[in-house]
């Protein structure tokens, strides 16, 4: 078993992290940089090293610095979260090479989930049904119009190393392609240094729901159900559920079953999830696969008792898993809110001094908190301050106590999302589960403007 | 003359554009970074670029002029 975890994160996750560890009694280690010497999670942490100053260059991606101070520190694992280094192969193998543990799938598969169309590939030979669209980059804007024409617009234009909604664009006819075609390719070489442009059918309001996998070492794979994610701004999630208020028992495990079997021919292994767009006729498509502990993966805990930071240390020590599918239960409903420091209305940063923080309490209300009550929020990071989780024994319960949650909920000093997220709550659309990813277009901003 | 504005607190990611370039209505000229979030700023008239007032790595705050159009 593993006894001494270096925690390559920061913020609420390496908490979270540091939480199960001592649970486990398990020995952890934080890094952190200079921006966040005072934050909660250094103090938690069994030992706490700095890592240099606040860049992410310089602390958080600062993979020498970090294997140094997992190997001097005397630690066997190294969990890298979400975001920084937790979907880099040459981290986990670098890791590796020291004779670490890195607590997720091996370098190969997470290189093979990294390009948008390496991964569809790769899925798509692994039997998962993919949007209709192209498996390999574009040679130039010619062929991006010929093949559109094959597949029928409105086509969904993307770049292949991608994210958060950079780089990809939706096009309703010819022109419209044509003019979207250099900027986005110039924006994805800027952005990520690689301009690979391809294109897939445009799904026309449709829901991201993924499933989360677990998968041993041994090759046995299970689901855990499923998480909505429905709605988002910038294309970043802000609202998760489970279960999905969309999906029947016979897609879940449609579902469920797809994505164990893609598992399976991938050798994956560790916790992971895979994302897919399901259209109102509930046809689903893979849209890519997380190599990692996800945000919003409290959910599932909140509906399936388990713990999945400890699950992902228990396969990474080479355990078997210790349940089979039939085992797995699913219990009541949860809905997670991420909460950021940014403008309720224009969705821009907002970073500064905390000044108050006053949190609501009640059964079935969980809190993943990255801040205390002074904290600074820094320009540095990730705008996610907290999140708030809630469990209710269904949707409806879940919603009423979410929105007393939030209604308790204050942060003094700096703006936060609350504002916008009790809307979307409150909303006659959340309630009846008209939750497509056009929800915040379509819903928030209209509502905004007229109130 | 027109100014060209941040519109949130941040650090100058990279400037697109130099002094005396024309440009036309919605091309970046600059592109902010705050939070993880990289936020182009674009030109809101055509004309030439006048003036720069950040350099790249500089801290801005919302409503910092950035540029100068004319």
């Amino acid at each position: 078993m593993i006894e001494k975890i270096l925690i390559a994160n920061r913020g609420e996750i390496a908490s979270r992290v540091i939480r199960t560890c001592k649970r486990m009694g398990i020995k952890s280690v934080a890094v952190y940089s200079e921006a966040d010497s005072d934050a909660p999670f250094v103090s938690e942490a069994d030992e706490s090293y700095l890592l240099g100053g606040p860049r992410v260059q310089e602390s958080y991606l600062n993979t020498d610095k970090i294997l140094e101070i997992a190997k001097s520190a005397g630690c066997d694992a190294v969990h890298p979260g979400y975001g920084f280094l937790s979907e880099n192969a040459g981290f986990a193998r670098k890791c590796k090479e020291e004779g670490l543990i890195f607590i997720g799938p091996s370098p190969e598969v997470i290189q093979s989930m990294g390009s948008k169309v390496e991964a569809r590939k790769t899925m798509e030979a692994a039997g998962l049904p993919l949007v209709p669209g192209i498996s390999r980059p574009l040679k130039d804007v010619e062929e991006a119009a010929n093949i559109a024409l094959e597949i029928g617009y409105p086509i969904m234009l993307k770049a292949s190393s991608g994210g958060g909604g950079i780089g990809m664009q939706a096009v309703h006819n010819e022109e419209e392609l044509r003019k979207a075609y250099e900027g986005n390719q110039k924006r994805a070489q800027m952005f990520f240094g690689d301009g690979a442009m391809f294109l897939e059918k445009l799904i026309q309001e449709p829901r991201h729901i993924e499933i989360q996998v677990l998968a041993d070492e041994q090759g046995n794979a299970v689901y855990l159900w499923e998480r909505d994610c429905s709605i988002q701004r910038r294309h970043q999630k802000v609202v998760e559920e489970a279960p999905s208020p969309f999906l029947d028992q016979a897609t879940r495990s449609r579902m469920g079953e797809a994505a164990v079997g893609a598992v399976r021919a991938i050798g994956y292994s560790n916790a992971g999830t895979i994302e897919f767009l399901v259209d109102s006729e509930k046809n689903f498509y893979f849209l890519e696969m997380n190599t990692r502990l996800q945000v919003e993966h409290p959910v599932t805990e909140e509906i399936t008792g388990l713990d999945l930071v400890e699950q992902q240390i228990r396969i990474a020590s080479g355990d078997k898993l210790r349940f089979s599918q039939s085992d797995i239960t699913l219990d009541g409903h949860a809905i997670e809110v991420r909460i950021y420091a940014e403008d309720p209305v224009t969705f821009y940063p907002s970073p500064g001094k905390i000044t108050g923080l006053k949190l609501p309490s009640g059964t079935g209300v969980r809190h993943e908190l990255a801040i205390g009550e002074t904290s600074t929020v820094t320009h540095f990071y990730d705008p996610m301050i907290a999140k708030l989780v809630v469990k209710g024994e269904n949707r409806e319960q879940a919603i009423t106590k979410l929105e007393k949650a939030l209604g308790d909920y204050q942060v003094d000093g700096i703006k936060t999302n609350i504002p916008m997220l009790q809307k979307v709550v409150a909303h006659e659309a959340f309630k009846k589960a008209e939750t497509t990813t056009n929800f915040v277009e379509k819903h928030y901003k209209q509502s905004t403007i007229s109130s | 003359m027109s100014e060209v504005k941040a519109s949130m607190a941040g650090s100058v990611w990279k400037i697109i554009v130099a002094e005396g370039d024309s440009v036309t209505n919605g091309q970046d000229i600059i592109i902010l970074e705050s939070m993880k979030m990289e936020i182009p700023i674009a030109a809101e008239e055509d004309g030439t670029v006048k003036e720069i007032k950040v350099a790249e790595g500089d801290f801005v705050n919302e409503g910092d002029v950035l540029a100068f159009i004319e």
